[in-house]
């Protein structure tokens, strides 16, 4: 589901250099810091922990203690790799992901180059349709499209959709990621496409480039900062989504993505806290590392343009 | 048509057509058009003889995924390149019309059968038995609004479009207006409070079921920090998720943990776009920070505040993954609606009802939207 939120212009840089931080700043932040870190700090602990200290003490026993050897163990994310099948289901995941990511972004930017600087009729009525449904909440196209799936679709005898057999297919659960995630895409990008400055496009129509050269010589390169704040979002969605793969990809063993293998291990070892800890901990991995190595893009593209849930 | 170039720029953004190319023999129109409709046809077996050994389960799965990896991602550049080439082959006066269709036609496709017809479907679906095959009429919503787990899941859902929103933009706010007055390690402090927006709801799941993890009396030392604090206080250890009903509260403290982070760093970023002279000179004439908070900073941050929490209502309305994975719903009274429908429909059996709830989603979310829409168009109208 999306939401807009308004253009706000970035911040004065000496906007506190005479400020002063009182006690009761620095001690709330601080406060509210720990709480938000320590959950995920005992799990991240605990993962690295062996499995008779996980189980018979806290993990912030181990903190008194940093520098003893017998404390610390990789073995927990060797099983988890290995016996727990997180390595197979971290490929699936990227072999979800990527695609999922890179279509819908590709997709997008087509159609919002098309509904910034090119005439057709419809223009737009198309383009209020397309940012219209937003509205539609993923889980009432959930059923329709696994039934369209695995049977094609009739109307009054006539096949409209012949049936492609696309459940538990990476190229289902790409294609339902991108119809979800392209309403705010196209929406997104063509306000970025849009403003971008005519006379450039202008000159190279005169120079002879046609629509496609100037998309992808000119547009692209120009885009790069909407289009990685979107690929970002989407990949943290992808990534971190339980229900879609869940419906089109399935839970065997053989397809699960990590979300699916995790949910599983809670389900069936609910209480082996140095698989789980260890399992989440490398579910959480990547997402973690994008996150923080590309939060300056992910952070303004969330407060510049819009955002999805 | 002449084949000159136009001159007179065209009207707003809209660009003129390509100039059409010099007239060529009709031997090799024929060749491209042939060639128009060879390419695609072999492109598309060659798509689905990859496909088909991508659903060979014996096969390695390192090869698999990589050439799954190779596909998604040049198969969707290729698929506009060669549309654009087919186009190219066409007769000049097409090919301008039909240009434009190459470049949105995917998007249209793709959009119509993802989302246009699964809503026809959807409401269709829930309006027949279990099995989609016979109208049963108005039974599958009269169930909605009467099971006895239905009405806990609407009870629990009006919970946390309430209190979810409200305790996390809470916190965002304050937390932003008190980050802004650090002198060092604002953005430290940002990002870690950030941080549990990338990880999965299920992520979070296991975080949190590790918080609350309980052992009674007699059954080992308890390992979850809540309950050693307890015992540490010289308390009995709870079973915090089986303590209806404020098992629910439990699982609202996950989201908000997630959630927060969002807001706090839109909200932190309409903080900053205050102007420094309005806030200066409120302080100059002797208000309070207090007084500067209630009356610049809430008044002038309003707009964004109703966006983040608009936004928060609508996940807080379609929260499945928690209540999912954080054990048996039904058992511990903490079900929603989006969790009652994929339990219906995957694993109750009856796509029916799970249509029905699904409908019942959209339209509750629908009131949520138009709200947002009319608060934006005010807010454009101000400007």
């Amino acid at each position: 589901m999306t939401v807009v939120l308004e253009t706000v212009p970035a911040p004065a840089p000496d906007a506190k250099a005479e400020k002063k931080s009182s006690w009761f700043v620095r001690i709330t932040i601080t406060v509210v810091v720990l709480l938000w870190t320590i959950p995920t700090l005992g799990v991240l602990i605990s993962s690295l922990r062996p499995e008779e200290l996980v189980n018979s003490s806290g993990w912030w026993t181990s903190l008194a203690h940093p520098f003893r050897g017998a404390e610390w163990t990789l073995e927990n994310y060797r099983s988890a790799l290995s016996n727990g099948g997180f390595g197979n289901a971290f490929l699936n995941s990227m072999a979800v992901a990527i695609p999922s990511t890179v279509i819908p972004v590709t997709v997008a930017a087509f159609a919002a180059y098309a509904f910034s600087w090119m005439d057709f009729r419809g223009r737009h009525v198309l383009f209020v349709l397309v940012v219209g449904l937003m509205v539609v909440p993923l889980q009432m196209a959930l059923i329709p499209i696994l039934r369209l799936y695995t049977g094609g679709a009739t109307l009054g005898g006539v096949t409209l959709i012949p049936d492609f057999n696309l459940g538990g297919t990476y190229l289902g659960v790409w294609l339902a990621h991108t119809g979800f995630g392209l309403p705010l895409a196209v929406y997104l990008l063509r306000n970025y496409i849009g403003s971008l400055p005519s006379s450039i496009i202008e000159s190279a129509r005169i120079d002879g480039a046609d629509h496609f050269t100037i998309f992808w010589r000119l547009i692209i390169p120009l885009s790069v900062p909407a289009l990685a704040a979107f690929a970002i979002f989407q990949f943290l969605w992808v990534w971190n989504d339980l229900l879609i793969a869940y419906v089109f990809l399935g839970g065997s063993r053989q397809n699960r993505v990590l979300t699916i293998a995790l949910a599983d291990l809670v389900g069936s070892r609910g209480e082996n806290w140095h698989l789980l800890t260890s399992a989440a901990f490398l579910s959480m991995a990547l997402p973690l590392a994008v996150f923080f190595s590309l939060q300056r893009y992910f952070v303004r593209g969330l407060t510049a343009g819009s955002v999805k849930g | 048509m002449s084949s000159s170039v136009q001159t007179t720029p065209p009207a707003g953004p809209v660009l003129a057509p390509d100039p059409p190319p010099p007239d060529r023999p009709t031997g090799r129109v024929l060749l491209r058009l042939a060639g128009a409709v060879v390419i695609p046809v072999v492109a598309a077996i060659a798509l689905w003889a990859t496909l088909d050994f991508l659903r060979n389960d014996d096969a390695n799965r390192f090869l698999v995924v990589g050439i799954a990896l190779v596909v998604g991602v040049v198969g969707v550049f290729f698929l506009f390149w060669s549309m654009n080439r087919v186009v190219e082959w066409l007769p000049t006066r097409f090919r301008e019309g039909a240009r434009p269709y190459v470049f949105v036609g995917p998007a249209l496709v793709i959009l119509s059968v993802f989302l246009i017809y699964p809503v026809i479907n959807t409401i269709l679906i829930s309006l027949k038995d279990a099995q989609s095959q016979d109208f049963v009429g108005i039974e599958n919503y009269k169930f909605v609004f009467t099971d006895e787990s239905m009405l806990r899941a609407m009870r629990n859902t009006a919970g946390w479009i309430v209190l979810v929103p409200l305790v996390a933009v809470t916190i965002g706010v304050v937390f932003a207006t008190l980050a802004d007055r650090l002198r060092r390690g604002e953005a430290v402090a940002k990002s870690l409070i950030f941080l549990p927006m990338a990880i999965s709801f299920v992520g979070a799941a296991v975080v949190w079921r590790f918080m609350y993890s309980f052992r009674p009396d007699g059954f080992g030392t308890n390992i979850g920090l809540l309950n050693a604090i307890k015992q540490g206080l010289g308390q009995d250890p709870v079973p915090w998720l089986q303590q209806k009903p404020w098992n629910n509260l439990m699982l609202m403290v996950i989201m908000v943990w997630m959630q927060t982070g969002f807001a706090m760093i839109v909200l932190s970023a309409a903080i900053k776009a205050i102007p420094d002279e309005i806030v200066e000179a409120a302080r100059i004439d002797g208000a309070s920070e207090w007084k500067v908070f209630r009356h610049i900073t809430i008044p002038t941050i309003f707009p964004t505040v109703v966006v983040v929490t608009t936004y928060m209502v609508i996940n807080a309305l379609k929260v499945f993954d928690i209540v999912f994975v954080m054990g048996n719903a039904e058992a511990q009274g903490t079900e929603v609606i989006a969790e009652r429908m994929i339990r219906w429909f995957f694993i109750g059996d009856h796509n029916g009802r799970g249509a029905a709830i699904a409908v019942v989603l959209f339209l509750a979310v629908i009131p949520v939207m138009i709200w947002n829409v009319r608060r934006f168009r005010e807010q454009e109208s101000i400007r």
